[in-house]
């Protein structure tokens, strides 16, 4: 539910601090935009925290809700992506009018209508390993961390390939779950993954090549499916 | 005659007069007249200068051939018509001789008409004229039946029959000489045929020496026939034809059967070599070496039967590993001192194959270290290669380990084990159980000679570089510095007598790094050695500054005297064993528990301690109960009725197996090495793609050869700690990161 109603943009000034800026954005640009600028800001005070003016995984958690997406489905991530955001489970300001902006939703109706588009453009090959390395980035919550463990790898892997390929997510999150070499992912054997789905016939494998650079753990993940 | 004379000749009578001249000249030749009447040579000068329209130069010109060509006609070619065989051969040897002489003096005798005539008009010579003629009017006729007739002739001396060489020689120089400058003659009209004619007489001879003759006496019938057609060639035929001619041969004989020989199942390649057949190989090798393929094939055969012996002797050590059980570690350790033993006298017994008969041609070097790579990389009843030529060499040069070899025999016998290692790969394997034996031949001076133990490192250094041996040599003279360190240590005490503890303590100051790593424990020293070790502590910083001694308690000896009820006995023990025996001299009882707490040792050290006190060969200690192995229950007490006919025993205290923890640290090093090589290979190349990094990685790792996939982990390692990155297009490529 939301937790407040849409002021008008006199009051607004209570909420937003800068709301001096935003008053003299909305009088140098036209009047469209700046009104699309106040909602998404508005939009934004709905789901924040006051103490901290930040979006928390409270706040997103309602903000799902009002999407109707599943806090744990793919399109938060690629909102996520969008916004370029830095920290899993929070959206700054900032964030959030960068995504916002560009699917031009000001409302939670027309960000619903957005998603369908964002899909797409996600999909689109040039995107999309952009947004695979992203969604790893996203996982790592500690400052020096570079893996994620393996839990979490499958989770995602899950998440972000399951729809597309799904027989190779299938069988590499049961071979991830079973070995005991590798207790973590890092980001180059994340991204391999991507690239072992798209190039290497599957479940054939006849084209995969060991004596090539691909990490270890897909020489052993070849050889374990072979050994089926 | 005066020239008006013959001027008033006329033409008709001139032209007979010249043909009367010419025949009887011709015939006069022909019957080795060579002499001419000065008259007759006056008037052919006189008839050769004379001017037109009285000159009859071309007259005689044409009548010289005409004349030639009769002669030939009437003469020659009848005599030649109706024989065959040698007669013909006899007979055109003959006509041709008599010719080349008539040729020669006519040239002479009208050397006039090639002076002017002849060349004012470029015609051919007389010399020509008289040759064309022959090879026309004789040679061509003749050459099908003369070839024949030389080619059967040949044949026959093959089967054994007498020739006449000589003919043969004079028959085969007409077909030289027919061609002039050319050998077109001799290789159409002879050569061409007689090696068709050889090939197939060759091919018979084969396929029925191939069912009857065994392979080495194959192989003297084919040295044997290539002799004789050399011979033959020296003898009669033009040199030019030996190369065809043996190439023929060799193909026939040789080419055609040289699988079915080589692999013959009674006599082939394999069996000789089995049976040592020295001489049979070096003929193999000398005949083989000279067609396609020849020694490769060889030389494949000779791989895979070394092999296969290799690998018997591995399999043998494995049965004898899996056999047994009960007296199973002696019996094991001997048949795996058999095994180093007879790989050795494997090598020994191929060097001189490789060096004489195969005359120490690269290939067979190759195939040699290849088959013996194949086999010594096994791993032989469990344990590596590596390990059991550590064993062995650990046998030879510890006390009474060689006693019965001359020092002589003691550095042939190192020198073939450093050459084994050649083909192992796992050197750093050897170098960690070697420094482990090594360790315990010094410590436990058990060392037999140390000029052998100095010179075996030496090899090793040959062998694989300075660094290779330096931990090594490190050892052992950290044993001769320790002799002077021992001897400062006592006159130290000399000077000091408050400190003398009044034990003889000798200290082996050990420099870390060369030394295997020990685990110092806690140990509880007895009362009696701790002044002795607190009187080195005090001397040695006196010696060296700044260095820090940890004690390694395991590692010591200690002579012990033992006063039983019946004899006082020195034992000559470690030190844990002593400190164990020792506890006795306050107590009589003492239980498991009570031993491990006063010593502060760990369960497998006390055991092992225990077991050697009283379950092995002395039972210095009573155990209650009165079973065979240890158990935390366990009651001990000195055991006062101990006898034995000597006056001073060791007891000895078995040693722990290692092979797992050295193996472990082996493993952790070749990390480190296989990261410092990626990373010395991406610094100087900054760019590489993956296949190649990987090759030169295993190129330069020499103690070693690494696992691909080792390699392949230790990249990504080093991707991850940002070492390297992979290429953002090309994924099998990585770059260096500064």
């Amino acid at each position: 539910m939301r937790r407040s109603s849409t002021r008008k943009s006199g009051s607004a000034a209570a909420v937003n601090p800068s709301s001096g800026s935003s008053y003299a954005y909305r009088s140098a640009s036209g009047k469209a935009v700046s009104k699309e600028v106040e909602r998404i800001d508005n939009l934004f005070y709905t789901y924040a925290d006051a103490s901290s003016g930040l979006i928390d995984p409270e706040g997103i958690e309602s903000f799902c809700s009002d999407l109707e997406v599943d806090c744990t489905d793919v399109r938060i991530l690629m909102l996520a992506w969008k916004m370029k955001a830095e920290k899993q489970g929070y959206f700054t300001l900032e964030e959030w009018r960068r995504g916002l902006k560009a699917l031009h939703a000001d409302t939670i109706s027309k960000l619903k209508k957005a998603l369908p588009e964002l899909e797409k453009e996600v999909a689109r090959p040039s995107n999309f390993l952009v947004f695979f390395s992203y969604s790893f980035r996203y996982c790592l919550t500690e400052d020096k961390q570079k893996s994620i463990d393996i839990e979490s790898a499958c989770q995602l892997l899950e998440l972000v390939l399951g729809s597309q390929y799904r027989l190779q997510v299938d069988k590499l999150v049961e071979y991830l779950k079973s070995q005991r070499d590798y207790k973590v992912i890092n980001m180059d054997q994340w991204t391999s993954f991507l690239r072992f789905c798209n190039e290497i016939n599957f479940p054939s494998l006849d084209n995969y090549d060991e004596e090539l650079a691909w990490p270890l753990i897909l020489d052993n993940f070849v050889e374990w499916m072979k050994g089926k | 005659m005066p020239a008006n004379h013959l001027q008033a000749l006329t033409s008709p009578q001139m032209s007979s007069r010249v043909t009367v001249l010419c025949t009887s000249i011709v015939g006069e030749v022909s019957r080795r007249l060579c002499k001419l009447s000065p008259k007759r040579r006056r008037r052919i000068h006189d008839m050769c200068i004379q001017r037109s329209p009285h000159d009859t130069t071309e007259k005689l010109y044409t009548k010289y051939k005409e004349v030639i060509m009769e002669y030939i006609t009437s003469v020659v070619l009848p005599s030649l018509k109706d024989k065959h065989d040698e007669f013909l051969l006899r007979e055109l040897v003959i006509r041709w001789s008599n010719h080349k002489v008539m040729s020669k003096w006519l040239s002479r005798f009208f050397s006039y008409l090639n002076r002017f005539f002849i060349k004012r008009n470029s015609l051919p010579s007389l010399d020509e004229v008289a040759f064309t003629c022959f090879q026309d009017q004789v040679y061509k006729v003749t050459k099908g039946k003369v070839k024949d007739a030389v080619i059967s002739l040949i044949d026959q001396e093959r089967g054994g029959e007498q020739i006449d060489r000589g003919l043969l020689k004079n028959v085969i120089e007409i077909f030289v000489e027919i061609g002039t400058d050319k050998m077109d003659y001799y290789k159409n009209d002879f050569e061409e045929e007689m090696l068709k004619e050889t090939a197939s007489y060759y091919s018979r001879k084969a396929s029925n020496w191939i069912l009857i003759e065994s392979f080495p006496d194959y192989m003297l019938k084919v040295e044997e026939c290539l002799r004789k057609e050399k011979d033959r060639v020296v003898h009669y035929l033009h040199a030019t034809s030996e190369p065809k001619l043996i190439e023929q041969v060799r193909h026939e004989v040789l080419c055609v059967y040289s699988s079915q020989l080589l692999e013959n199942e009674k006599s082939g390649c394999c069996v000789l070599i089995q049976e040592h057949k020295v001489d049979d190989l070096s003929r193999m090798y000398k005949l083989f070496s000279k067609i396609d393929d020849g020694l490769c094939r060889i030389s494949q055969i000779y791989k895979k039967h070394v092999t296969v012996e290799g690998t018997t002797l591995v399999k043998k050590t494995d049965d004898v590993a899996s056999n047994k059980e009960a007296e199973k570690r002696v019996v094991v350790g001997l048949q795996e001192q058999t095994f180093v033993r007879e790989v050795i006298e494997l090598h020994d017994k191929n060097m001189p194959l490789v060096n004489d008969c195969f005359q120490n041609h690269t290939l067979f070097r190759k195939v040699l270290k290849e088959a013996f790579e194949i086999f010594l990389n096994k791993t032989v009843a469990g344990s590596s290669t590596a390990e059991l030529l550590v064993n062995y060499c650990d046998n030879i040069l510890k006390k009474g380990g060689s006693e019965k070899y001359s020092d002589e025999a003691i550095e042939q016998i190192l020198e073939k084990a450093v050459n084994l290692l050649g083909y192992i790969y796992d050197k750093d394997l050897f170098v960690e159980f070697y420094r482990k034996k090594l360790a315990r031949r010094l410590l436990f001076d058990k060392s037999a000679n140390e000029d052998h133990e100095r010179s075996i490192l030496t090899k090793l250094k040959q062998q694989n570089g300075t660094h290779f041996t330096s931990k090594l040599e490190g050892m052992v003279t950290d044993m001769t510095l320790a002799r002077e360190t021992q001897a400062d240590f006592k006159d130290y005490l000399q000077c000091n007598p408050r400190t003398n503890p009044g034990i003889d303590l000798s200290v082996t100051v050990l420099t870390t790094g060369f030394w295997p790593s020990y685990r110092s424990s806690d140990f509880h020293l007895p009362f009696e050695m701790t002044k002795c070790i607190q009187a080195f502590a005090e001397f040695y910083p006196t010696k060296t500054n700044s260095r820090k001694l940890t004690w390694i308690y395991s590692l010591g000896t200690c002579n012990i005297t033992a006063k039983f009820e019946l004899q006082t006995i020195e034992l000559i023990v470690t030190t844990y064993q002593a400190a164990v025996l020792l506890l006795f001299n306050d107590s009589d009882r003492l239980s498991y528990s009570e031993i491990m707490s006063q010593l502060n040792l760990a369960d497998d050290d006390v055991v092992r301690l225990l077991q050697s006190l009283c379950c092995l060969k002395y039972k210095l200690l009573n155990k209650e109960p009165n079973t065979n192995s240890i158990s935390s229950d366990d009651v001990f007490a000195f055991n006062s009725k101990f006898t034995n006919k000597m006056r001073r025993i060791r007891i000895p205290l078995p040693i722990v197996d290692e092979k797992k923890k050295i193996l472990e640290v082996v493993d952790k090093d070749r990390k480190y090495v296989v990261d410092a090589c990626l990373i010395r290979i991406m610094k100087s190349r900054k760019v590489l793609n993956h296949q190649q990094l990987i090759t030169e990685c295993v190129e330069q790792l020499k103690v070693f050869k690494p696992d691909l996939k080792l390699i392949k982990k230790r990249i990504e390692d080093l991707i991850n700690r940002e070492y390297l990155e992979r290429d953002s297009e090309n994924l099998n490529l990585y770059r260096y990161l500064a």
